[in-house]
């Protein structure tokens, strides 16, 4: 029993690390998302393409190969070498900002299309119909589904350790090998952190949700029909 | 541009030995899962006082917690604490199924309430025991609407198998990391582990598309 | 046959039924008619146990049905033998999907009351025949058209020999030209057979030609309650009147 305070504190050293892994990762991603969701829109079948590409060797690959291959093989090919967080935070982006595009496209395009008749009416230029009434629209739909994708990211944290990224998961192997005996206080406390984290990550969102509904006066139609 | 086509190509047999157990990971962890999943949504839907609410919180904390860490659970705690033994590949199996037991559980949820009310009723009205009503009306209604999902769900688990490299799992990540070691020749091994992926993981998902837009 | 005392039913603060009181003798044929909203539907609805009252008693057949006993609410299991009596056709017939026809009418005959297959087969068909289906035994829901798929929900209600039949707007989804199949067939079973029928329609020259007796239902609570004759042609309240009126002109 002596040993856990030792662990505990250990554990939570890998804290910052995944909260800095988390966002940044989260930062990428929206990024990404955004980029790559409306490009997929985009009337150019050059832009289209390329970011269809993007999606779908991101989506279709493992995240746990892509990180091996940014760390390990990256630095053969181009001499560069990532340090861990970096390469974490970039596949971290990249992978989820490939499902992130699906979710902007799938949002922008659950806009009714009176309102992009609307817009076109308004003599809106298509950058304005965009930003202006497509997107806010399309943001309250695109919450809940980006809320799941952002606590995929949170776990897909814990992969980081396969690189040395100094967060919860890696903190908790080093103690393994050493504090045998209190393997159950290892994980539970990796765990109950997760947790949390999950639950900040989700109340986040939330506000969001609500604020974003506020202020065009609706709910998201998924949360409304009961579902979500 | 370091590419060594000779390398590439020796490296192949054992990347696809590994492969195979990534595939059968995928298979065994889906039928775990699937049933499992299935089970727990049954047990939810029946309100059961403590249990239904227990099965939640289960369902809760394992979709919401890393898979990495709850394999860790299996390999390196349930062993010393219940004196069972698995090998890493049951491990795997094991910790697949339950993580995606948890994700099905809530697919299920949703075909069995877009079960349309009538059917209830009618069944209801028929007198049918609850079992019937389950076996003989609900289910052949909700489990062929949610099929697609599961399917996108093997996929997504398949994509996931890596992962289990980390308790000594010879998939093909693992394999490809082997052959690095050998060979010291990184770029190979690991850009075609990737490939291997797209190649399976890229015609499963338009399949599945296909499947999802023909059901619609 | 149906006794209803006092019985109050509330969905959230509205109370659609209040202190209803009325009976059915063994045999009658009853329409319920009256503006949507005014608990005709309801009335069905607690019949089959679908809903359950906020006051008062329902009795079928001298037996409580909504409680055990004076002041005990039915449970699970005095239900389930309650509902033996009862049988229901619904709006949207409710056809099971995943069954064939001949599925559909046999499924709670064998599973609810136990019969044998070929009996229950053989009931099915002669069912079917009597509806004018004979030739679809093994057809699909889908492949029928709605006035065909209500008369297959009809025989499959029919196939549990109920004593009591419920039948809820049973036409008013259908297409005009198939609701006069559905209500020959219903008119019917009225005359070669003793089932206590309670009807909701809108359909007011098929209540008038085969009722025995015609309530109409107003805000919860029955307006006037008479023989066809009586109530089609002298209507004693103002509200029936108007709603005749309506109905009538809509056609």
């Amino acid at each position: 029993m002596s040993n856990v305070p030792h662990i505990v504190t250990s554990i939570l050293g890998g804290l910052t690390a995944t909260i800095e892994a988390t966002l940044g990762g989260i930062a990428l991603t929206v990024v990404l998302s955004l980029a790559a969701g409306l490009a997929l829109l985009s009337p150019s079948r050059l832009v289209r393409g390329v970011a269809r590409v993007y999606v779908e060797v991101f989506r279709g690959t493992s995240e746990v190969v892509q990180l091996f291959w940014l760390f390990f093989v990256l630095p053969v090919l181009v001499g560069l070498q990532l340090v861990p967080m970096f390469a974490g935070i970039l596949v971290l982006g990249l992978n989820h900002g490939a499902y992130g595009a699906e979710i902007v496209r799938g949002a922008v395009r659950s806009v009714p299309r009176t309102q992009y008749e609307g817009a076109v009416a308004l003599n809106l230029s298509p950058a304005q119909r965009m930003v202006r009434v497509l997107l806010p629209q399309a943001l309250v739909e695109a919450l809940p589904p980006f809320n799941n994708l952002f606590i995929q990211l949170l776990k897909s944290t814990a992969l980081l350790s396969f690189i040395s990224a100094g967060e919860i998961a890696q903190q908790g192997e080093l103690l393994r090998p050493v504090f045998g005996a209190d393997i159950g206080w290892i994980y539970g406390t990796e765990l109950v952190l997760y947790l949390l984290l999950a639950v900040l990550i989700t109340t986040g969102m939330r506000a969001l949700e609500r604020s974003a509904a506020r202020r065009l006066g609706r709910r998201p139609l998924a949360v409304a029909m009961g579902g979500g | 541009m370091d590419w060594n086509w000779q390398s590439a190509y020796d490296s192949i047999p054992l990347l696809l030995k590994g492969l195979l157990v990534t595939v059968e990971l995928t298979l065994l962890g889906s039928a775990l899962g699937y049933a499992l999943g299935l089970v727990l949504a049954l047990l939810r839907q029946a309100r059961i006082p403590v249990l239904s609410q227990a099965v939640w919180l289960f369902i809760e904390f394992i979709r919401s917690t890393p898979l990495l860490i709850q394999v860790f659970v299996l390999y390196w705690l349930v062993p010393p604490l219940t004196g069972l033994t698995m090998s890493a590949f049951v491990t795997g199996v094991v910790a697949l199924g339950v993580h995606y037991a948890s994700y099905s559980a809530e697919v299920y949820r949703a075909g069995i309430e877009a079960v349309p009310k009538g059917q209830w009723e009618a069944a209801t009205a028929l007198n049918l025991p609850t079992s019937r009503v389950w076996t003989a009306v609900v289910l052949p209604q909700a489990i062929p609407r949610v099929l697609p999902a599961l399917g996108n769900y093997t996929i997504a688990m398949f994509k996931e198998t890596p992962l289990l490299l980390a308790i000594g799992v010879l998939d093909v990540l693992n394999r490809a990391k082997e052959v690095g070691a050998q060979t010291f020749r990184v770029v190979e091994p690991y850009t075609l582990a990737g490939v291997l992926f797209l190649l399976v993981s890229l015609p499963a998902s338009l399949l599945v598309r296909r499947w999802e837009r023909r059901r619609a | 046959m149906i006794r209803f005392s006092g019985v109050v039913k509330r969905f959230g603060d509205h109370t659609v039924l209040d202190q209803l009181d009325f009976a059915v003798e063994p045999g009658e044929f009853v329409s319920l008619i009256g503006p949507s909203g005014s608990g005709k539907t309801t009335i069905l609805r607690l019949l089959m146990t679908l809903e359950r009252v906020d006051g008062g008693t329902i009795e079928v057949g001298g037996e409580l049905l909504s409680h055990v006993r004076p002041g005990v609410p039915a449970d699970g299991k005095h239900l389930r033998r309650m509902r033996r009596r009862i049988g229901m056709v619904f709006q949207q017939f409710n056809l099971f999907p995943n069954m064939n026809v001949l599925r559909n009418i046999t499924e709670a005959p064998i599973r609810s009351l136990g019969l044998a297959p070929d009996e229950a087969e053989r009931r099915a068909r002669d069912l079917l025949g009597m509806v004018g289906l004979a030739d679809k035994a093994d057809a699909h829901p889908t492949q029928l058209s709605g006035g065909q798929q209500q008369r297959v929900a009809i025989a499959r209600a029919l196939a549990m020999r109920p004593e009591v039949l419920l039948l809820d707007e049973v036409t008013s989804a259908l297409d005009p030209e198939l609701v006069a199949d559905v209500l020959r067939v219903l008119r019917e079973i009225a005359a070669s057979t003793d089932i206590t029928i309670l009807c909701v329609t809108h359909e007011m020259q098929f209540a008038q030609d085969v009722s025995d007796r015609v309530m109409m239902f107003d805000h919860g609570r029955v307006l006037e309650d008479a023989s066809p004759e009586k109530l089609f042609t002298e209507p004693e309240h103002e509200r029936t009147k108007e709603f005749l009126r309506a109905v009538i002109e809509r056609r």
